[in-house]
């Protein structure tokens, strides 16, 4: 006689599929998940209690750390906050590079969920060619800022350091390189049998379910929701260029697959635009006060970073400090609607479900 | 499975524990929960000194504690050293010696500041104060001389006194006020008379329409915001929550993505046993935001379905973003 019994697993904290430290306890009947129980923390480093000691200059760097796959976004939130507070404008130039290299942080970080992706379910050739192309990317931004990961790139009232010479050439030359690229990488996954067999029709939710869950970026454009941020409530200089918002009509993995490839390619466009559009020459810095105190009261601002709505959160007293500095992680909101996508689901299944939210456990836990 | 029975076993002690932690003398399941208590609960560091070595039986434990003490008293101390200084305000503020120090002489370079600019008569009002401050602020960019000027016109001018200072005249009212009297409308209709305490425009946040809810009326009002055809806050996009010392405040961003309207809503819950209704019933989004908030802020939510600490581990004593938040262990 075959005895069953339920089995309880513990997935990570140190798993490679979990993308850093991140753990889900799941109750198995055989193979099949019938709870699901996520566990965080591990990386929790309070970044927002820290950030209530350090003036908004400081803080910068720390939001390298939370979604330390695409920093540049996360140093824009935060600048991009205190700017509204204070009403700063910002040199076109400065806007400009800021744009760039956040566009150029939105390929970058797809082309890392898309070769760790099909590293999870089992292809690992895709891997080797995401991150070469993405070194591209990285090499240029240390160029840059001196840094490949953590870049402390943007300052309130502007950006760090204009583009050495030379470097807007080089992003130039990146473009159809990278167009190339694309086509190569649809030719060796995206109408892979295998592969498709593996992600269509799994994790499945309609637009009500992920509305109510509030998901964000891919995740909810997958299920056909019209709501990316660029274009919803434009910020920096989104409104002067032409792109396409890629949407899906299933919910399901292989939607938001197909997603993420094609904002890669409309970023391109953007690129292409915006090297167009940008003046040859001017500050890189606005005219901002020596001390950086923001007026009294709160904003709360929020832009299309790859994985989402990234939103900022400040209460100000007026003083150097924030008095309360929240962050609005997508990861971690996009994450909730796991244990639910979960249950029902095969192990198997729950790599794919978890690698197509597309987390990072930094933000996850900040 | 015995395993995850433990586990939740442990979480709700620790709940216990934890919404218990305000009244030391109920909460001793066990040395460290007395322990924590002591220390969590109070600033009067002269109680938890008296208090700690008592329950501590384990000799590390209470060596550790014993110094966990010291350090309290030599920073009550310190604070003490600070109030006679004659910054009374600075009592309740619960930030480091030095900064208080530092906070203190500010709070009376400004209080200076802010006597000077009403010298000219003008009542301090609502309406008064900010554009005062942001006239402050550009002084404060351009030279010492050109601050003087301001300061001098403002004074001068005789009426609002930051008005004068600011060149453009009183802004019209803001393009989304009709939207926030819709809704503030419905709002008392549908829910209660009395259900908002206030109803203003955000206008630093690109004119944020911004409820503050009574806390007694949240959910119902929680509930229309979400259902009824004319408000239809469809998705809830962030919760926060924030210590103000004098009470604590949780703030729901929320957007219709169809009509692209926003609306912050505020609650204040009263700081020693801060309560808020849930709204994980409404928006499924709240869940994990309001388990972050309880964990980090100590605020509960009824009607929640998962009340647990999310970030810190379930053992956790005392909740870190809180303004006066001191660790157990500082050496961790």
């Amino acid at each position: 006689m075959i005895r069953t019994e339920e089995l309880l697993l513990n997935v990570g904290p140190q798993h490679p599929s979990t993308h850093g430290v991140f753990r889900i306890v799941v109750k198995l009947d055989g193979e099949v998940i019938t709870e699901a129980t996520p566990v965080m923390g591990y990386l929790h480093r309070g970044t927002e209690k820290l950030a209530e000691q350090l003036n908004y200059t400081q803080i910068i760097p720390y939001t390298d750390r939370m979604d330390y796959v695409s920093a540049m976004t996360n140093n824009y939130v935060l600048v991009h906050a205190v700017e509204t507070m204070m009403n700063l404008e910002i040199p076109e130039r400065a806007e400009f590079m800021r744009l760039i290299v956040m566009e150029l942080q939105r390929i970058a970080s797809h082309l890392v969920w898309w070769g760790t992706y099909l590293l999870d379910i089992g292809a690992m050739s895709p891997f080797l060619y995401a991150f070469r192309d993405r070194e591209i990317i990285i090499n240029l931004f240390n160029e840059l800022s001196g840094a490949r990961l953590t870049y402390n790139y943007m300052r309130v009232g502007g950006v760090k350091w204009d583009a050495p010479p030379g470097w807007l050439d080089k992003v130039r030359d990146f473009i159809p390189y990278m167009k190339g690229k694309l086509r190569e990488y649809d030719k060796l996954v995206s109408g892979n049998e295998i592969f498709l067999a593996r992600i269509k029709g799994i994790g499945r939710y309609d637009a009500a379910t992920a509305i109510n869950y509030g998901l964000s970026g891919a995740n909810l454009r997958c299920t056909g929701v019209d709501w990316d941020l660029r274009k919803a409530e434009p910020y920096s200089l989104y409104n002067r260029f032409e792109f396409d918002v890629p949407l899906g009509k299933n919910g399901d993995c292989y939607d938001r697959y197909v997603i993420r490839l094609e904002e890669i390619r409309q970023s391109l466009r953007i690129l292409e635009q915006a090297l167009e559009q940008m003046p040859s020459g001017g500050e890189t810095m606005g005219k901002v006060p020596r001390a950086i105190r923001p007026p009294a009261g709160e904003v709360y601002v929020r832009i299309e970073s790859p994985r989402g709505e990234i939103g900022c959160h400040i209460v100000s007293k007026g003083k150097a400090e924030p008095y309360r500095l929240k962050f609005r992680r997508p990861s971690f909101v996009n994450l909730q609607i796991l244990p639910k996508l979960l249950v029902g689901e095969t192990m198997t299944n729950l790599i794919t479900i978890l690698g197509g939210v597309d987390i990072v456990v930094g933000e996850v836990d900040c | 499975m015995s395993e995850e029975k433990d586990e939740e076993k442990q979480g709700e002690e620790a709940k216990e524990a934890s919404s218990s932690k305000e009244t030391p003398v109920e909460s001793p399941t066990s040395e460290g929960d007395t322990v924590v208590s002591a220390g969590s609960t109070t600033l009067d560091s002269e109680r938890s000194i008296v208090s700690t070595p008592e329950a501590a039986a384990d000799p590390e434990r209470e060596a550790k504690l014993k110094a966990a003490a010291e350090a309290r008293a030599a920073r009550a101390a310190a604070k003490e050293a600070a109030n006679v200084e004659g910054a009374p305000e600075a009592a309740a503020d619960p930030e480091r010696e030095a900064k208080l120090k530092a906070a203190a002489e500010a709070r009376a370079a400004r209080a200076a500041a802010k006597e000077a600019a009403n010298a000219g008569g003008a009542a301090a009002g609502d309406a008064a104060v900010d554009p005062e401050k942001e006239a402050k602020l550009k002084a404060a960019a351009e030279a010492r001389a050109a601050r003087a000027a301001a300061k001098e016109a403002a004074n001068a001018g005789g009426a609002p006194a930051g008005e004068a200072a600011e060149p453009p005249p009183p802004p019209p009212p803001s393009p989304k006020q009709p939207q926030l009297d819709a809704a503030a409308q419905l709002i008392r209709s549908l829910v209660h008379e009395e259900a908002l305490e206030d109803a203003y425009i955000n206008e630093m946040n690109g004119h944020m329409p911004t409820f503050i809810v009574k806390n007694e009326h949240w959910y119902a009002t929680a509930v229309q915001l979400k259902q009824h055809e004319e408000l239809h806050f469809s998705y809830l996009r962030n919760v926060s929550g924030v210590d103000y010392e004098t009470h604590l405040e949780v703030v729901y961003h929320l957007v219709d993505l169809e009509s692209r309207r926003e609306l912050a809503v505020k609650i204040k819950a009263d700081r020693s046993t801060p309560v808020v209704a849930s709204a994980t019933p409404v928006w499924a989004t709240a869940n994990w935001n309001e388990r972050e908030i309880y964990d980090l802020l100590g605020v509960t939510f009824p009607g929640h379905p998962d009340l647990r600490r999310i970030m810190m581990s379930d053992d956790w004593v005392g909740h870190p973003l809180r303004k006066d938040y001191e660790p157990l262990d500082s050496e961790v």
